[in-house]
């Protein structure tokens, strides 16, 4: 369960390159779900030419106690994606207990009285279907995709664990190790020790400021009792969103979620969010030095939530800068090579990946750049290329055939999205935790309305020099020198161990 | 439990097979595959054709992933900019990659601009030009992606894995190959690879989407119906051995955080009659649940790991079966002991019915969601045709799965695991 950079999450987390964040979900497939960066965008409108069956609409209705529940038909193949959502995430934690809404994820795999250490697993397993857990800044998220006779399942453990979860202390000690080796991989990767770093920069006030795995401090120290008491605070129908998407029939479905969830009752209540982070005032630089040989840039603005009207300009800005984002969770993002940055970065010859990417965000985060600097450059030539092209849609409207491109773009994104009812889930329940369904709904209303002028506008309001903040990492072995002993005559995919290779 | 075997359920409908797949073989030796799906207004296409790592020179290792790299840089009718153009206005994307026997392609668009895919890809593949240019740019790509690999403990544990199984053996080469290798391809050597081994005879094309199948083998044909040509015989596979002792290799890489572990065996080609037993073993031991038996001990008992997990990769030739795991330095041996033991389990006692019941469940009850989407299905045609599985494989998919016994897994764990294994370690 894991993905807790989950960077769809809206967003270029590392920043924004139209990738892959390895590993690490704990889907029983074993599968490496990479996740797409941004992938914010939504609605299917389907194209003007073609004759191929509409969406069904999405319906969505509020339980008394408060549950909202999102659902959108779709009877293409026979299965069916069930999505719970809560508002938490690392957003809502403190000092001290960083990381918590991840780990207390990580404890609701690990039983209820109904469903013991080990069951509930075994139980979505052998009835076909693929399960995960994720968290992230602004929301933890549970799901199952099943043949869709079995779908039931998935209602049954969500509606039990919404409550249930034991956090057993025993359980709970051996998550901790889990837990911190899972942010000792993540240490392996020297963007992710840069991204840390730089985030922690950007936010000051704002609980923003750490990475949703947490301190290392915090898991060390981190009670069982503070676990519970996070879950009993924030795991509430009031506070939470069901999402369905697939091979079922709404009123059925409807029902069903209402005799399992209804009479759980509405919690206290929240503790009330009033961070804010404060106005910028000047560049902010850090360099993370570490093992290897290549460098890394990232750069990142503030930018607004994803329910700011400034929002979808910036998405404009982020598809011609960057490329067009895939939407799946499960990989398999367009290609960005027509994109300014990889023209500018990649073509000249000074990065071997550049990309970009905006969040979709509660509270307002970041639009993040980022480049892998290519053996023999420098990071400065690097940073220099970069900003030049920052520059540019700042000076300079882009063009109305770079506009219509991003639409179009983003079109195709939407109706490849539309295939995978676990993809369609996400969306639905992903878009009432921002936003509002209707924001998916209407996202490419809104991005078919944005103008040349706005797009400027929004560049030159986020992209001032004195907003940004820069993130190098310098590694120790210094531009394209090969670290001793480093030479590997033969050998290996096993890459591919990441991956189920059997197509049955 | 669905009766998959009752001619109306629902999973048999979505299941493709000879019903649904209009298979065609063109005059030039290529397979063509289409199945329709309605349900967005999107096509993939995919495929392979027959020029993979094992034919590469030894000393130029890396020339098969270079050479498909090199395709979309440029062909006679289109510049690389003018084809990065075309093809990402309209949201579409084309990708190629080297593998061992094969090289495959993969393209989605929307259907309404399935026409200028197709004429794009089949310019790729029949006419590159491979600009000079493009190859040195190319190479520093290279360069970097093996400096990254050199700084990544698990690209390097695997990377150490292969070479210790493997030694000179061809299967032990890397497809994106050295420093040294990548240095010494140039233009040259890319053409030579290319003119000798991209024919069209023994390639195959799938294409799913919203466009009737007919419609989609004629439009296969029409980009590639004309291109003609056979590439020279394979050289043969050597043997793979059993190792004879324990191998294992550690590359030390002191200021990482983790160390990541790779432990494995030799396996089965994907048609061998061992191979349905083994991928049932293989689901109980490393994959059903939470990474099965591995991530039981591993990770939710020891605490030890974020991953551990087992696959089984077989292909036209032998495969591997591993065992993978990320742990704390001070763990590793500990890692490595507990993966041993659950193998040792798995040979030693028959594994409980329910137990094998549930992975039977798992792989044959989950099919569906591997189906659902225009490239999971595009997936299964070219592996269908790929592994000369049949078109109706997947029907009796589910019987074969069922028909396995705890006495045909228990053998053959002990046939394929019982052996001395080699185990690679990247990290600190």
């Amino acid at each position: 369960m894991d993905m807790y950079l989950l960077s769809c999450a809206g967003g270029a987390t590392r920043c924004g390159r139209s990738v892959t964040e390895p590993p690490v979900a704990r889907s029983q497939t074993g599968h490496s779900p990479r996740i797409i960066k941004k992938i914010h965008r939504h609605a299917i409108r389907t194209t003007e030419n073609s004759d191929v069956s509409q969406l069904n609409e999405i319906h969505k209705t509020t339980l008394d106690n408060g549950l909202t529940v999102v659902m959108r038909e779709m009877h293409h193949a026979p299965v069916a994606s069930f999505w719970i959502w809560y508002r938490v995430g690392s957003r809502n934690e403190v000092s001290g207990i960083t990381g918590i809404s991840h780990w207390a994820e990580h404890m609701l795999f690990k039983g209820t009285p109904t469903y013991p250490q080990g069951e509930f697993d075994k139980a979505v397993a052998r009835e076909g279907g693929v399960f995960n857990g994720m968290t992230w800044i602004d929301f933890t998220t549970y799901f199952e995709t099943l043949p869709s006779d079995r779908i039931d399942l998935a209602l049954r453990v969500e509606a039990d664990r919404m409550v249930h979860a034991v956090f057993d202390p025993e359980e709970a000690e051996l998550e901790r190790t889990v837990i911190i080796a899972e942010r000792q991989g993540n240490e392996n990767n020297p963007e992710y020790l840069m991204g840390e770093a730089l985030q922690a920069a950007a936010f000051q006030a704002h609980s923003y400021h750490h990475s949703v795995i947490g301190w290392q401090c915090d898991l060390e120290t981190m009670t069982r009792d503070q676990l519970y008491g996070h879950y009993r605070t924030y795991y509430t129908p009031n506070n939470a969103v069901v999402a369905v998407a697939g091979d079922f029939e709404s009123d059925t479905m409807l029902a069903r979620i209402q005799e399992l969830f209804g009479g759980i009752p509405a919690g206290p209540t929240l503790p009330p969010f009033t961070a804010q982070e404060p106005p910028q005032r000047g560049e902010r630089r850090v360099t993370v030095e570490g093992p290897g040989s290549t460098s890394y840039l990232e750069i990142a603005y503030r930018a607004p939530r994803a329910t700011d009207p400034d929002y979808y300009p910036l998405v404009v800005l982020d598809t011609i800068l960057g490329g067009a984002k895939g939407m799946s969770l499960w990989g398999g993002g367009a290609s960005n090579r027509s994109s300014r940055l990889y023209r500018a970065l990649v073509e000249a010859d000074l990065a071997s990946d550049a990309g970009c990417g905006i969040n979709s965000t509660v509270d307002p985060y970041l639009f993040s750049f980022s480049a892998t600097v290519r053996e023999g450059r420098t990071l400065p030539e690097v940073e220099a290329a970069l900003l030049a092209e920052v520059a540019r849609v700042m000076d300079d409207p882009i063009t109305e055939a770079e506009l219509q491109k991003a639409i179009k773009q983003t079109r195709a994104q939407f109706a490849y999205s539309s295939e995978s009812v676990t993809d369609q889930g996400y969306w639905l329940g992903f878009s009432e935790l921002v936003a509002d369904v209707s924001w998916f709904e209407t996202f490419l209303d809104k991005l078919t309305a944005v103008t040349v002028a706005d797009v400027q506008r929004v560049a030159q309001t986020y992209f001032k020099p004195a907003l940004r903040n820069v993130g190098w990492y310098v590694p120790a072995n210094g531009q394209g020198a090969p670290p001793e002993g480093a030479e590997i005559g033969h050998a290996g995919e096993v890459e591919h161990a990441d991956e189920e290779m059997e197509a049955q | 439990m669905m009766d998959l075997h009752s001619p109306a359920s629902a999973l048999e409908l979505a299941l493709p097979s000879s019903k649904d797949i209009l298979r065609q073989t063109l005059p030039n030796g290529i397979t063509v595959l289409a199945r329709e799906n309605w349900s967005a207004p999107s096509i993939v296409v995919e495929g392979y054709l027959q020029a993979g790592n094992l034919d590469e020179p030894a000393e130029l290792t890396g020339v098969a992933s270079y050479t498909a790299g090199m395709l979309s840089r440029g062909t006679r009718r289109r510049s690389f900019t003018e084809i990065n153009e075309i093809v990402e206005a309209v949201g579409a994307s084309i990708g190629f990659g080297a593998d061992r026997y094969i090289t495959g392609f993969s393209a989605k668009s929307l259907t309404e601009d399935l026409d200028l895919v197709l004429d794009v890809l089949s310019d790729e593949l029949r006419q590159p030009v491979f600009p000079e240019d493009h190859v040195e740019k190319l190479r520093g790509l290279r360069m970097t992606a093996i400096a990254e690999r050199e700084n990544d403990p698990r690209q390097m544990a695997g990377l150490t894995f292969q070479g210790l199984m493997y030694g000179a053996h061809p299967l032990g080469r890397n497809l994106l190959g050295s420093r040294q290798s990548n240095t010494a391809i140039g233009r040259d050597a890319l053409v030579a690879f290319y003119q000798t081994y991209y024919r069209p005879a023994g390639m195959a094309v799938a294409v799913v989407g919203a466009l009737p199948a007919e419609e989609a083998v004629a439009k296969v044909a029409a980009a590639f119906g004309d291109w003609t040509g056979e590439r020279p015989p394979r050289a043969e596979l050597p043997p793979v051995s059993w190792p004879e002792a324990v191998r294992e290799g550690r590359v030390p890489m002191p200021d990482k955080s983790q160390s990541d572990i790779v432990l494995g065996w030799p396996a089965m080609r994907r048609l061998d009659p061992d191979f349905d037993a083994a991928r049932l073993a293989n689901t109980v031991l490393g994959v059903f649940g939470m990474m099965g038996r591995l991530g039981a001990n591993v990770r939710e008992r020891q605490g030890m790991a974020y991953y551990a997990f087992s696959r089984l990769q077989a292909d036209r030739e032998p495969g591997i079966w591993l065992a993978t795991a990320g742990v704390n330095p001070a763990n590793v041996d500990r890692a490595i002991e507990a993966v041993l033991v659950e193998v040792q389990r798995l040979c030693d006692e028959p594994v409980p019915a329910a137990e094998l019941e549930d992975s039977k469940r798992y792989l044959t009850g989950s099919l569906p969601l591997h189906l659902e989407t225009n490239d999971g299905v595009a997936g299964t045609l070219v592996d269908l045709e790929w592994q000369e599985l049949g078109l109706d494989y997947l029907l009796d998919y589910v019987a074969r799965i069922d028909a396995l016994t705890v006495e045909e897994v228990q053998a053959v764990a002990q046939k394929y695991l019982r052996h001395p294994h080699v185990v690679a370690v990247a990290g600190p």
